[in-house]
């Protein structure tokens, strides 16, 4: 039985292999995200693109520009003389910030020891808007400084130490490389074993395995042993290019990490199958996969995008993504080195949604075959 | 036994009978082969046939799964570029002039080929409409074909809810909506019974009758008998070429089975 | 033109018959439109945040006062030492430990200085140091009060000069995210479903074998792709519409442009997406390897669409690689012409290099649609 399982297996392996399409997803994707991710999907803001409006024309709002420039992170781009002439910069995407300097700058500023200088942001993506603003304020407040011939810590002033657990130079690859680990598991394993299983069963071959003496569950063993190999040198791949590519360490057990990969593969598997049980042809699914499968594991599973901003409903439609609590593992045991003991309950959880799901996929299965 | 009947009639080619097609085109062929080749690499899929159709004859053409009857058809009706040789399908060359051809041919191919999703009306809309029949003459054939098919009840019904018999005749009599010169068959029978077969039989009869040539793959020997003349291709060669009288002769055998099992043994 | 008549109407017919594929043009982008809206925002609010306050003075009262007051913060507990705090950001059940030390009232009146520790998780990065800038900026604004209780003079004896900073945020001054992902996903979401549509249509006719049917046909390869690219079009548009009434009503997003420089880029949009559906379809014997290859394709649009990542954060060599991306240009000029009511020279760079591309792909689609072997 062994014997022929292992037959089953490398055929089906050698099957997958044939086809340069599914070569290019199975291996061509992981490495795109990573590169993708790693290198382009990022928010900081650098080389901001600003334009002044100087209504003043002083000294000190000249040395101002000069200050506000010199740091690298703000581009100069135009001066503008209107407000039109700063709102037609930015509906032409040409600056992401105004900068007005009221006229009499230097005047209120030495004689009235008070004086404005407003910042316009295209608000368009708040976030950037306001990093970039919060930005151009501390210059300012530098320059402020530096004109009182106060620089230094003035007195009275609370300052706040800010320490950085896990990931103390904020690289976004310490985010993205357990998501995609996560994301490229539930693609491979899931969707593929539910499209393989589909096309069987439209193209009418899976009538034709069912007859041959081998039991049913071993067919759908071989048919999903492929994958699951697969898909775990795809974990092993995306792991090592963000380890070399991207400093990501594993401060905790490799094995543990590996572990509960297997774990997490094999929740992965089973939806797959549930999937491939339900649907009739490969096109529906693809759909299933892709809106009940990717969608969600890509928006709700905290990887991407900040669950606790979301609404209550997203948040407990989140709490049954199985990426959300894989995520967690992976982070406590890569980056915070937590033992078992932290990661034993999502872990279960994870177990849990294995059993039910392969009791569905079980009980589906019987009645579609039986 | 219709077919059997007509078929009497109808073991010479029968251009002769519309004298008048003579003096509009000088060919007097519908369809001319001179050493069509076809290679696919190393592979001679076709090796250098030649044969000619006359206008209005229904030509057989035979050979076992594999033989290069569809690579040859394909060349034929322009979906396949030979690499040797020439061919003219009703006077026009299949090298430089594919279009004229597509006007004047009407196709079936074995895969059943109209859209499942449309009604039996619209899928003649349709193929009428890319041929360019005007909107009058979609509805006159529409309901011609309707008609001689006996499908009055079905007009709105999907095509994918008839039996496959039915759907052959269909495909058939939509092959032929642009009344066409000459309609190419590729196994057009495969998978029907023998009683959908004849009445399929009867309908290539009457498009002949209405001075159409038929061009028709098999591989059911029976059907070769239907046929004026047949070819019969092994290996990429036409092996065997005249009537089935003819072949039956120079064979020394009674029944085309023996003809072809002599030919594909030797 | 009769003829590609007939071709526009029988994909129409197989468009509508399918079942399937009504509720996924209408419902499914708008469901998808609505909970990415809601889900896919960077957005950070519901901080979890733990507070150490070792100093139990006035001050620190005040301060904590102002933190709990801030609507950005979730107080989850008091941790009586930092070493609870640091577990409780260990476990994940708090995001950042704020540590007032003891004594810090006393501090800061005798040395004129304090000091406020803040532990921050910072797995994901983004959204640690926006969390740790909010709770900054209420830190400095306690700050500030403090300091304007006290007269502060400096060598000179006069008040130091001070530089005030009023910010505006034009277009957005709400600073709602909805406003900024509703017109992008909408773009995000008819340019895909176009391209899979179309993606999968040729492939289709060709696994059931009606292609070669067509081909017969003295049928023009032009004729056959715009009979194939104009109801997709139709369909993308519909789409359009339907989603910005969606997100007009129930987002209340700004609509500040001309809606007609939105259709008309659209169309000229899809017009390209279709171009390289078609392509893609063309190259592929199956339908499963059309998805496959659109998949690949669509995801790394997305990724580097500039729709949830501004492009203007990548590299210069990434940046290139999105002037290729239909959904990049789609994107950009919903949000400039939808929120900032950019007019059609404002975006006609978009414009520009969408026709190339619109001319490009669609080459490649005739000329890989192949009649002939």
């Amino acid at each position: 039985m062994i014997k022929i399982f292992l037959a089953f297996v490398r055929k089906e392996l050698f099957h997958i292999l044939r086809d340069p399409r599914t070569l290019a997803i199975l291996f061509g994707m992981p490495v795109a995200l990573v590169l993708i991710f790693g290198y382009t999907v990022t928010n900081e803001f650098k080389d901001a693109s600003v334009a002044i409006f100087n209504e003043a024309n002083d000294d000190l709002s000249y040395q101002l520009v000069d200050h506000l420039t010199a740091s690298g992170h703000l581009k100069l781009v135009t001066s503008v003389r209107t407000t039109a002439e700063l709102e037609q910069a930015f509906q032409s995407n040409q600056v992401k910030m105004g900068i007005v300097i009221p006229a009499g700058f230097e005047d209120d500023f030495f004689r009235q020891r008070k004086a404005d200088v407003q910042l316009i942001a295209d608000a368009t993506e708040p976030n950037y808007a306001t990093t970039l603003t919060s930005y151009a304020r501390q210059m300012i407040a530098t320059f402020q400084q530096n004109q009182n011939g106060t620089s230094g810590v003035q007195p009275y002033q609370v300052s706040t130490e800010i320490r950085m657990f896990y990931n103390p130079q904020l690289e976004g690859a310490y985010n993205f490389v357990p998501g995609t680990v996560a994301l490229i598991l539930m693609l491979i394993c899931a969707m593929m074993t539910s499209l393989t299983i589909a096309k069987e069963k439209e193209t009418g071959t899976m009538d034709l395995l069912l007859v041959s003496p081998l039991p049913p569950i071993v067919i759908i063993l071989g048919k999903v042993t492929p994958y699951a190999i697969l898909s775990f040198i795809d974990a092993i791949i995306v792991l090592f290019l963000g380890y070399y590519l991207f400093d990501v360490p594993v401060r905790g057990s490799l094995v543990l990490l590996l572990a509960l990969v297997l774990l997490y593969l094999l929740v992965a598997l089973a939806l797959g199958v549930l999937i491939s049980t339900k649907a009739p042809t490969q096109q529906t699914a693809m759909m299933t996969s892709m809106f009940a499968l990717l969608m969600p594991t890509m928006l709700l599973s905290g990887f991407l995008f900040p669950i606790a901003s979301m609404p209550s409903l997203l948040q407990y439609i989140s709490k049954i993504i199985p990426a959300k609590y894989f995520i967690q593992i992976e982070q406590a045991i890569m980056l915070k080195a937590a033992g078992w003991d932290a990661v034993a309950f999502p872990a279960l959880i994870l177990f849990i949604m294995l059993i039910v799901l392969l009791t569905a996929a079980w009980r589906n299965f019987q009645v579609v075959y039986k | 036994m219709r077919g059997a009947h007509k078929r009497e009639e109808r073991v010479q080619p029968r251009s002769w009978q519309k004298p008048e097609e003579h003096k509009t085109k000088p060919m007097s062929y519908a369809i001319e082969a001179q050493n069509l080749t076809k290679r696919f690499g190393d592979f001679t899929a076709v090796d250098a046939i030649s044969f000619n159709v006359a206008q209005g004859e229904i030509f057989g053409f035979l050979g076992a799964n594999g033989a290069g009857k569809t690579t040859a058809i394909k060349m034929l009706i322009g979906l396949s570029r030979p690499t040797e040789g020439d061919a003219s399908i009703a006077g026009f060359d299949v090298y430089r002039e594919t279009d004229q051809i597509k006007e004047n041919i009407g196709y079936m191919s074995q895969k059943f080929s109209l859209y499942e999703d449309l009604t039996i009306a619209e899928n003649i809309r349709f193929y009428g409409g890319i041929y360019g029949l005007s909107r009058k003459r979609i509805k006159t054939k529409t309901t011609e074909i309707i008609q001689e098919l006996g499908l009055e009840e079905y007009v709105n019904r999907l095509v994918g809810d008839l039996p496959l018999g039915w759907k052959q005749r269909l495909a058939f009599a939509i092959a032929g909506v642009h009344d066409p010169k000459i309609i190419f068959l590729d196994e057009p029978t495969g998978g029907v019974d023998p009683a959908t077969r004849r009445q399929f039989w009867e309908m290539i009869y009457e498009a002949a009758d209405r001075g159409v040539t038929i061009f028709v793959t098999t591989h059911y020997m029976d059907e070769a008998e239907y046929c004026n003349r047949i070819s019969i291709m092994v290996d990429g060669r036409i092996e065997a070429l005249g009537s089935p009288a003819e072949l039956k002769q120079q064979f020394q055998t009674d029944s085309m089975d023996e003809v072809f099992l002599k030919l594909v043994r030797a | 033109m009769q003829r590609l008549l007939y071709i526009i109407q029988k994909e129409f017919i197989q468009i509508f018959r399918n079942k399937a594929m009504l509720p996924m043009m209408t419902v499914v982008p708008i469901v998808q439109l609505i909970i990415l809206s809601y889900a896919a925002s960077n957005e950070v609010k519901n901080i979890r945040l733990a507070i150490v306050n070792e100093d139990h003075s006035p001050t620190a009262r005040l301060l904590v006062q102002k933190i709990e007051a801030a609507d950005r913060f979730l107080l989850i507990d008091f941790p009586a030492s930092v070493a609870q705090g640091d577990d409780m950001l260990q476990t994940g059940e708090v995001d950042i430990v704020l540590t007032i030390p003891s004594q810090f009232e006393q501090h800061f009146y005798r040395e004129k200085r304090g000091n406020i520790q803040l532990l921050v998780n910072a797995i994901n990065g983004q959204q640690a140091s926006v969390g740790a800038a909010y709770l900054n900026i209420i830190i400095q604004s306690f700050n500030q009060e403090l300091q304007a209780n006290l007269k502060i003079v400096n060598r000179n004896g006069q008040p130091p000069a001070f530089i005030n900073v009023p910010t505006a945020n034009w277009y957005n001054p709400e600073l709602n995210f909805k406003y900024f992902m509703a017109p992008g996903i909408l773009g995000e979401l008819v340019t895909i479903l176009v391209m899979l549509l179309t993606a999968m249509n040729v492939v289709r006719e060709r696994e059931i074998g009606t292609i070669e049917q067509i081909n017969v046909t003295p049928i023009k390869k032009w004729q056959f792709i715009l009979g194939k690219l104009i109801p997709f079009l139709g369909i993308g548009m519909v789409l359009l519409t339907v989603g910005l009434t969606a997100a007009k009503l129930l987002f209340g997003i700004p609509m500040q442009g001309s809606l007609f420089v939105i259709f008309a880029f659209c169309a000229l949009n899809l017009t390209a997406v279709l171009g390289l559906g078609l392509f893609i379809s063309n190259l592929s014997d199956t339908q499963q390897q059309a998805l496959f290859t659109t998949f690949f394709f669509v995801i790394i649009f997305i990724l580097m669409s500039g729709l949830f990542t501004p492009i203007e954060s990548m590299p210069q060599w990434a940046q290139y690689l999105t002037i290729p991306n239909p959904i990049a240009h789609f994107v950009s000029v919903m949000r400039s012409v939808l929120l900032k009511g950019s007019t059609f020279w404002d975006v006609i760079y978009h414009f520009r290099v969408t026709v190339v591309l619109a001319v490009v792909f669609n080459t490649l689609a005739v000329l890989s649609y192949r009649k002939v072997e």
